[in-house]
């Protein structure tokens, strides 16, 4: 067995296990050694499941010797601390769920399982995923890989982290934002944020439910679309899951891309975007171009509306969601609570942290008698406009390109203080979500050592098209290679 | 719009949210800043314009109203605070 195995993509690894290279439970252990050796460092894991790991690779073993092997058999995965896993802590980064033990599997978490993946542990993230850094989590600020000074990004911020180290093949996020494809972008990895209800919600702890996605998070395209065959498909528990059927995300990866039509919002390369950010994109687009694709520029004239509109929506959805943790089923409660309103109170004053606090006043305060017009509704119809601009545009073309985030990964603590600057983290990610949109980011180059991410944005169900330019950009680029030099 | 120390207490209760005395005056700040942001909205013309409900305008599916989930009491109960005879114990709420 060679000790190079963390340097292998998922597609090469599946690869291995099937030729009897190596087995899953030493590709599981040796995983579980570069987790042990590094968590200190980038606090990347809330919970490491080695005991479970060993036993399911050990099945996957199994299956393996039977014949029965899935896509992603006997291949170690980590998930995002925010899908309910039966039996394990699923904390969602909050004192309020530090004390709950899942007593069901998410959807996500089943069709892993079902497919022979081994779960490794369960990712920190941004408490509740309100964040872009990841420093919310109330078990402590996660680190970027390629800078320890730096934040990941969030909110799936340790998944990002976790494969960037490459202490993780592949790892599942959620983005009700961008919290897919910002830290993705800041730790130089792969990661697809899928159309929304393609991937089902059931056991995924509620954010803003008409915005929340989860997908994948791996070093290439290619095993972005191995993990996304797994998790993608109906599911009846989830009231908007998507009854289109699924295609194989394998057949068009390698299709031809010459005269695929590459759309470029004029408002993704304005005011607010750092300039090397801006040159490391124009290259990347230039090897489009080199591939045979057409580039236009076009308009999304709503763009800066939709930070706005999002701090509505998913606050107003949250304070919703959030109102089931209320100390009295699961989760923190308070000590010695004197009445029921008491209880309420003080459990979730004392369980939320302060940026997820911020968000339910802003919820409440949106949604409350004689606001609800002037705010809500007047933000869904802006969300409205917002992915009206998108219908048009994909009118015209294939695929909208630009970059993920305005910069590099800004330092640990620089934004904290500050709310709103951390939100404008998110303004070239956030509205696609508002649209329902599938979107990717791909590492594509470097700003003073720190990663670049480029944006494909898709039109309603085409995560193939996405998945196909990915693995084009991939067969003649080598930034989705580089691995930080302390993790190499 | 500006929010105050009142404002925040005020739906501070309504979320049924202890907020520390010390801390008020910062959520008054940061929520106020916030709303200063979401405040761009209004120079948007949305006469007119339908209010999106769901990203791909689809309405809720319905099923069947059979019994799907099984009794799972007691496991589900397992983590929660306070628990007796398989209710979820609150402190008094009728004298």
């Amino acid at each position: 067995m060679s000790n190079d195995m963390h340097s292998k993509t998922i597609a090469e690894l599946a690869t291995g296990l099937r030729n009897g290279e190596f087995s899953s439970a030493e590709l599981t252990k040796s995983y579980l050694e570069r987790i042990n050796a590094s968590n200190e460092k980038l606090n990347a894991f809330i919970t490491v499941t080695d005991e479970q790991a060993m036993k399911q690779a050990q099945a996957a073993d199994q299956r393996i010797a039977a014949g029965d092997t899935g896509i992603l058999t006997g291949i170690p995965i980590a998930h995002k601390d925010i899908f309910c896993t039966d039996g394990v802590r699923t904390s969602c980064a909050s004192k309020m769920l530090d004390p709950f033990i899942a007593p069901y599997d998410a959807r996500v978490i089943e069709n892993f399982q079902n497919d022979g993946a081994v779960m490794l542990g369960k990712t920190n993230m941004d408490e509740f995923a309100m964040g872009s850094s990841t420093e919310t989590s109330y078990y402590g600020a996660v680190k970027n890989p390629w800078d320890l000074k730096a934040v990941p990004g969030g909110s799936s911020g340790c998944s990002a982290a976790a494969v960037a180290a490459r202490i993780a093949p592949g790892a599942t996020g959620t983005d009700t934002g961008g919290s897919i494809r910002q830290p993705a972008a800041l730790c130089g990895i792969t990661g697809l944020k899928p159309t929304y209800g393609r991937v089902s919600r059931y056991g995924m702890i509620a954010f803003a439910s008409s915005l929340d996605q989860a997908g994948p998070m791996a070093a290439t395209a290619e095993d972005c679309a191995m993990m996304l065959q797994v998790m993608a498909g109906f599911d009846k528990r989830d009231s908007t899951s998507s009854e289109r059927d699924v295609p194989d995300y394998s057949v068009d990866l390698n299709r031809d891309i010459a005269g695929m039509k590459i759309g470029l919002p004029k408002e993704y390369f304005g005011e607010g975007l750092d300039s090397d950010v801006a040159k490391v994109i124009e290259a990347a687009i230039d090897e489009y171009k080199k591939l045979g694709a057409e580039v236009v520029e076009i308009s999304l004239p709503n763009t800066h509306m939709a930070v706005p509109t999002y701090y509505v929506v998913a606050p107003a959805e949250c304070s919703s969601n959030l109102s089931r943790m209320d100390g009295v089923r699961f989760g923190y409660r308070c000590e010695d609570p004197k009445d029921l309103e008491d209880l309420y109170k003080r459990s979730r004053g004392e369980g939320f942290g302060p940026e997820v606090k911020r968000r339910i006043l802003i919820g409440a305060y949106a949604l409350s008698s004689g606001y609800y017009d002037a705010y809500y509704l007047k933000a869904q119809r802006v969300r409205n406009l917002i992915s009206e601009d998108f219908k048009k545009a994909f009118e015209k073309v294939d695929l909208i390109m630009g970059p993920t985030t305005p910069s590099p990964a800004f330092n640990l603590g620089e934004k904290s203080d500050d709310p709103v600057s951390m939100y404008l983290a998110d303004i070239y990610t956030i509205a696609v979500n508002l649209a329902g949109l599938p979107g990717m980011s791909l590492p594509a180059g470097f700003v003073n050592e720190r990663p670049v991410g480029l944006q494909l944005i898709g039109n309603y169900f085409e995560e193939s098209r996405l998945l196909n330019a990915g693995y084009k950009f991939q067969q003649v680029t080598d930034w989705h290679q580089k691995i930080p030099g302390e993790f190499a | 719009m500006a929010l105050d120390k009142k404002d925040v207490e005020g739906i501070a209760h309504l979320a049924r949210l202890a907020i520390d005395e010390a801390d008020i005056d910062g959520y008054a700040e940061s929520l106020s800043n916030i709303l200063g942001l979401v405040d761009q909205l209004n120079s948007v013309d949305t006469e007119g314009v339908t209010p999106m409900a769901h990203p791909m305008h689809m309405v809720q599916r319905l099923r069947a109203d059979e019994v799907t989930e099984t009794n799972q009491r007691e496991h589900l109960q397992e983590h929660a605070p306070a628990v007796e005879r398989g209710l979820f114990l609150v402190p008094k709420v009728i004298e």
